[in-house]
């Protein structure tokens, strides 16, 4: 059992509580709208890019704290990157929160989500704003997580 | 306190540390602890008796259809039927509904009927009318709550006009507990010649039950809200009205003969029970419509309510933590939220401390939205919980302040 300050506390305290990142890209390239119907949180991603490469990601919504901080890091951690390096980060993202893989592949700031996988019914949480961009770079209309 | 520690030795489930805490086990709205008796009467049954019902002249077959048909006439007696046949098995509450919503109002309902429903229902309580609405062309109408959790009273008399052919309200709120008042509700609706039909699902496991006093057309309940086994609940129904509706699934059990010309059907309540049934789930009912009488609703009753005025005054004595749709009349649901902090954040923390609550919007996405929310807290009593299982909700809801409000 992994002790619940290590999920909660620090980083995604600090992210849950005061989120760097919220808000709307400007300009709104890419849009994309999650909904998790277990509770019923809704979030908006917007994505600015130039070429291939994402230049700023903001996110705006109602949210717990698990779901609010994994936006606020993913906003952070995927500026930068392309289309497809995005993509491979939430592959790798995703396996770390269901258990299935390690954080050494990916940003630091990720890692802190490894506390997720002794929650499970909190993976959802954690992956919707992940879902939501892929879908938004994907061009899908609407994304949920069920 | 005898009395208290009785019960919870009953429940086995109830005896295990959850993340190294003792467990507190406050959602039994969403499904109760099993007794050891219903446990084993379902274990006797398997070990036993194992056989199909109905058929066969076997002695395991005679035995099994004897304990099915007795736990049909045990819930019977404890829901006030007047006749044992009045009570059919189904899946739960939701089939049950849904079993009145195809077999008596599809056929039945035209262009221009209304259904009458409240805006406290669970989703088993909306949906299935909605799909009748898309199938008759009948219209839903919606009688709205006020902000104290219970109906108005004015708007349904308003809302019940000669139009309505059926009226389906919750005798108890799941998501905050109310307790309607259920018997003029369906006087009321009698009066313009609508149809009752009563979701009792959160009722039966708390409070006595009259079918016969509340004198409704139907009433429906689930095994799993009243300490029996999930997938297994009953439709009581007016034997009249039972008689005059046809089947809504067909096979087995359901027929008294068969030829591709022609069948015929079998007797209420058979011909509403095609297939093999839940046989060890009814016979895990009787028994624990049996612990109930045995237990009796008039302690659980005041049991229940001394921890629900506890409960309400901890919990509203904590800062940042707002009740909803706290009734006066309440089986014993608490929702609440909590300042700052989401309902999931709560119901996480409360689980690293061993308490279990339910989050969410709790199958009533039309009562959140009523009280301006997504999702709410839910502590939900029942017969085993004591005021230390209060306390910890409280030590619990304050850690999650601490942390994140």
């Amino acid at each position: 059992m992994a002790n619940l300050r290590d999920l909660y506390f620090e980083m995604v305290t600090d992210h849950a509580k005061n989120p760097r990142n919220r808000g709307k890209a400007d300009p709104c390239d890419y849009i994309g709208t999650g909904h998790n119907p277990l509770c019923g949180d809704k979030i908006v991603v917007t994505v600015s890019t130039e070429s291939d490469t994402i230049t700023n990601v903001k996110f705006d919504g109602e949210g717990c704290a698990i779901s609010t901080a994994s936006a606020d890091l993913m906003a952070e951690v995927l500026v930068g990157k392309s289309v497809a390096e995005a993509k491979e980060l939430f592959r790798g993202f995703h396996s770390l929160v269901v258990g299935e893989g390690d954080a050494s592949e990916l940003p630091r700031k990720l890692a802190v989500f490894s506390g997720v996988r002794e929650f499970p019914m909190r993976v959802k949480c954690a992956t919707l704003a992940w879902h939501t961009v892929i879908a938004a770079l994907d061009d899908s209309e609407k994304v949920t997580t069920e | 306190m005898v009395l208290e520690q009785i019960i919870a030795d009953s429940f086995p489930a109830l005896q295990q540390t959850i993340n190294g805490k003792r467990l507190v086990y406050l959602d039994s709205a969403a499904t109760t602890q099993k007794p050891q008796c219903v446990i084993d009467a379902v274990s006797h049954y398997y070990e036993h008796d194992n056989a199909n019902i109905h058929r066969g002249v076997h002695t395991l077959s005679q035995r099994a259809t004897q304990q099915f048909e007795q736990a049909r006439a045990t819930i019977a007696g404890l829901l006030g039927a007047p006749r044992p046949e009045e009570i059919i098995f189904v899946r739960g509450a939701t089939e049950a509904i849904n079993l009145v919503a195809q077999a008596w109002a599809r056929p039945r309902l035209v262009q221009g009927d209304e259904i009458l429903i409240t805006e406290m229902e669970h989703h088993s309580n909306i949906v299935p009318w909605q799909l009748v609405c898309e199938q008759t062309g009948a219209v839903l109408k919606v009688a709205p709550i006020l902000d104290d959790g219970t109906l108005d009273m004015n708007a349904y008399k308003d809302l019940l006009t000669p139009d309505v052919a059926i009226v389906a309200i919750a005798h108890v709120s799941n998501a905050i507990g109310t307790i309607n008042p259920i018997k003029e509700l369906c006087e009321l609706a009698k009066k313009v010649g609508a149809i009752t039909v009563v979701d009792g699902a959160q009722a039966a496991g708390h409070m006595h039950v009259d079918v016969n006093d509340i004198d409704c057309d139907f009433y429906a309940i689930s095994g799993h809200k009243m300490f029996g086994p999930t997938g297994i609940g009953c439709l009581f129904g007016k034997h009249t009205l039972l008689e005059e509706m046809d089947p809504w699934q067909g096979g087995g059990d359901m027929i008294l003969s068969v030829s591709f010309e022609e069948t015929i059907w079998n007797d209420v309540p058979f011909k509403f029970e095609a297939g093999t049934p839940n046989i060890a789930g009814a016979i895990g009912l009787g028994a624990a419509a049996q612990f109930i009488e045995e237990l009796g609703y008039d302690s659980m009753v005041q049991h229940e309510q001394e921890l629900l005025v506890y409960g309400r005054a901890t919990l509203t004595a904590i800062d940042g933590v707002e009740l909803i749709g706290a009734a006066p009349q309440n089986v014993g649901v608490i929702a609440f939220t909590v300042n700052g902090v989401h309902p999931h954040d709560v119901g996480t923390i409360l689980d690293n401390s061993g308490v279990a609550i339910r989050t969410g919007n709790h199958c009533a996405q039309p009562l959140m939205k009523r009280f301006g929310l997504t999702a709410t807290c839910r502590a939900s009593l029942s017969i085993y919980n004591t005021t230390e299982d209060i306390d910890a909700l409280a030590s619990g809801i304050n850690e999650s302040i601490r942390l994140l409000g």
